[in-house]
């Protein structure tokens, strides 16, 4: 561009490892094994677009491990040429192991993958900012919309992988802010039903109903089963006919295959012509922690990851994602603020959250997951 | 014998009702039906609707209000409609998904935004052969051309910038970052300033097209509405010059912003979602659709007060107005 300075380009990694990805149930539905490096791919391929306009210039370095890989080393390898701008693709173990290495101190990792909730409270680090929504921001999404409903009696059906754990925790703190009640609790623990054979059908249509019929009476059965076991079984077996919502059924989700409000038909067109495939919630959280980092690169004029920090912590970063408001970091557990899409098991999404009438005094965002008097992060 | 008498005493009738001076009309783009709502300005009743290709966005008239032109981003054309006969007589090849599209000042090149391509389309509009391709920012969506006829502005929705086209050389002369999601670019009247609204930014940038620099940034606020739902898109100035409404979507209401003081006078409630507008031939009303209520609202725009609503289709998105009524219109009273 004629007039325009050329600035030293921009390295951003993407850092990830191949962890075992649950397996639809059907077979119909192909497994997924790129979710996330595609939406990374497209937004440096876009602010390269945007970048050329003001002599920034952007490349993706890959760094994907096998799932036997040592992530540290990996990460080490990466911070000795100097501090980064990291996509985290990473479970919480590992992105904490990568976060808390004295290399890593003044690089940023954006995480777009990891909901649990003690990465934002008491395991939280100052270089750690989280583009995905945690459990306790889809578990208020969720009750905020069954409170408007006036389904307040949740039957809870959960698996106990951590995820679960953490997800459950957070629907009882919801129902104790909302006003929703959590009528019964149950562990699903029959072993699960083939993959769809013949006798599959069978047993999963004895098995739901009995372990739903003892629950208490409830407006909704809310299932929480992260590796995709049982819960896409339930919805019209249960005991009594109720709707299905959380992990399965209607989820609370950053992106929705059927989302195209404020402009989503952009990422909802462009990422096919990429990857050949629909962009997956990953996707679109790669997507949209690489924009904060390019955006926070081309916007402030500055190309260090500290420098870059420093704006995307400050009231001039208004992060656009497709979301009809503008998004930001909560200073105090960098989480984005955003509001999150009630979808996922449906052919048109049901509503977004925050709903109407929940208020929040400077944010109505931040009616979604810990708010600054709950945090327990202790941040620099 | 008196057949022939009442047809003729019908047309003499039809010349009447298609005089200029007597009769304005009005085209709405219905994103979500297909179509596109005809209504006479003066009786507020729906005249027509005209079925156009998948999801009509961007509507404009040409400078002799000959022709209506509709950006239909999902059937990756533009419809071209008699304003006559209301038919649908050709279509352009815009390339993928157009949006929107700005005409020069002669009526003869019609710029259209390619949102998915990132391209700007210039086309001649007699012909529709593409007199070249400018390559811009991401989603390219506000199209304008100066009132001079040098520039033409796009802005990108996901780059955030406006993009200055050098209209004799059809290249980029600058860059202009604003702030998050430029919808619309308009220049004042007299081509002194450049106005982009920011949806997500809630704000607007003025630009000083000597130096394409921003010289103010507008903002709004409403009590009792959260400032995220303050997100100006469509700006259309008065015929003055001196004022401009500016319809501000989901916080259902149109603000009217003195020009030289850049200050927000006042808000109108509107409909829900207001995106794009209108004035009036003789500057008295303006039009505003109202995306999420289905109709359009008019305002009195000495009093600033919203004067009546008309239903339209479904998700009604542009708005595009002609002095004079269409001829079809008046056979149709006629038979």
């Amino acid at each position: 561009m004629p007039g325009v300075e050329t600035k030293p380009p921009v390295t951003i990694v993407y850092l990830g490892k191949r962890y075992d990805e649950p397996l639809p149930l059907s077979y119909a539905e192909k497994p997924i094994f790129d979710k996330g490096i595609q939406g990374a791919r497209l937004i440096i391929k876009e602010a390269n677009q945007a970048g050329r306009f003001v002599g920034n210039s952007f490349q993706l370095v890959e760094a994907i491990i096998p799932p036997n890989g040592d992530i540290v080393a990996k990460a080490k390898e990466i911070l000795a040429k100097g501090d980064a701008f990291i996509i985290a693709d990473l479970e919480p173990k590992d992105l904490i192991a990568v976060a808390d290495l004295p290399e890593a101190k003044n690089s940023i990792l954006v995480n777009i993958r990891a909901s649990d909730d003690s990465l934002r409270q008491e395991q939280c680090r100052s270089n750690v900012f989280h583009i995905i929504p945690s459990y306790a921001m889809r578990a208020d999404a969720l009750a905020q919309y069954l409170i408007w409903k006036k389904w307040p009696r949740w039957f809870v059906v959960h698996g106990n992988t951590p995820d679960d754990q953490d997800y459950v925790a957070m629907i009882k703190r919801s129902a104790a802010r909302f006003g929703g009640k959590v009528v019964a609790e149950k562990a699903y623990d029959l072993p699960p039903g083939a993959r769809n054979t013949d006798s599959g059908y069978q047993q999963v249509q004895g098995q739901i109903p009995m372990v739903t019929q003892q629950a208490p009476d409830h407006d909704v059965v809310w299932v929480v089963n992260s590796d995709n076991g049982f819960g896409d079984y339930l919805a019209y077996r249960t005991y009594l006919p109720r709707p299905i919502v959380g992990t399965q059924g209607l989820q609370a989700i950053a992106w929705d295959s059927s989302y195209t409000e404020y402009g989503a038909m952009h990422l909802q067109d462009a990422l096919p012509k990429l990857a050949k495939r629909a962009p997956t919630e990953r996707d679109y959280t790669a997507w949209l922690g690489g924009r904060a980092l390019t955006d926070g690169v081309m916007r402030s004029g500055k190309l260090t990851p500290s420098e870059v920090k420093a704006y995307l912590l400050s009231d001039q970063f208004r992060l656009e994602g497709f979301k009809g408001q503008a998004m930001s970091f909560r200073p105090w557990d960098h989480q984005l603020r955003q509001p999150i899409i009630l979808g996922g098991g449906t052919r048109v999404p049901v509503s977004v959250s925050p709903q109407e009438g929940f208020l929040h005094p400077t944010n109505v965002t931040d009616t979604l997951g810990f708010d600054q008097p709950e945090t327990k992060c202790k941040l620099p | 014998m008196t057949r022939i008498m009442i047809a003729a005493a019908g047309a003499l009738a039809a010349l009447l009702f298609s005089s200029p001076s007597f009769a304005t009309t009005i085209f709405v783009s219905n994103e979500k039906d297909n179509t596109v709502t005809v209504v006479d300005a003066d009786t507020l009743q729906v005249i027509d609707t005209i079925k156009v290709s998948r999801r009509p966005r961007g509507v404009m008239l040409s400078p002799d209000f000959k022709e209506l032109f509709v950006a239909a981003g999902d059937g990756d054309t533009m419809d071209v409609i008699d304003t006559n006969t209301l038919k649908k007589t050709r279509e352009l090849d815009s390339g993928p998904d157009p949006e929107l599209m700005a005409i020069d000042q002669e009526g003869k090149k019609i710029y259209i935004a390619n949102e998915d391509d990132s391209l700007v389309t210039i086309m001649d509009i007699k012909s529709g052969d593409v007199l070249g391709e400018v390559p811009v920012g991401v989603e390219p969506e506000g199209m304008t051309v100066s009132p001079d006829n040098k520039y033409t502005v796009a802005t990108s929705e996901s780059t955030s910038m406006a993009h200055i086209i050098d209209n004799a050389s059809m290249k980029l002369i600058a860059n202009v970052l604003v702030d998050s999601r430029p919808r619309e670019a308009k220049f004042t009247p007299d081509g002194k300033e450049l106005w982009v609204s920011s949806e997500v930014g809630g704000t607007i940038s003025v630009i000083d097209p000597k130096t394409w620099k921003v010289i103010k940034k507008i903002s709004f606020e409403v009590p009792g509405v959260r400032p995220e739902q303050l997100q100006p898109v469509g700006m259309d100035f008065t015929k003055d010059g001196k004022q401009v409404f500016v319809a501000l979507g989901p916080a259902n209401r149109v603000a009217v912003i003195d020009v030289a003081s850049k200050e927000v006078k006042n808000y109108i409630l509107v409909g829900q979602r207001p995106w794009h507008g209108e004035m009036g031939p003789d500057g008295k009303k303006y039009f505003v659709a109202n995306g999420l209520t289905n109709d359009l609202t008019v305002i009195d725009v000495q009093s600033q007060k919203a004067e009546k609503s008309v239903p339209v289709g479904r998700l009604p998105w542009g708005v595009a107005i002609m002095p004079g009524k269409p001829q079809a219109a008046a056979d149709d009273k006629k038979s």
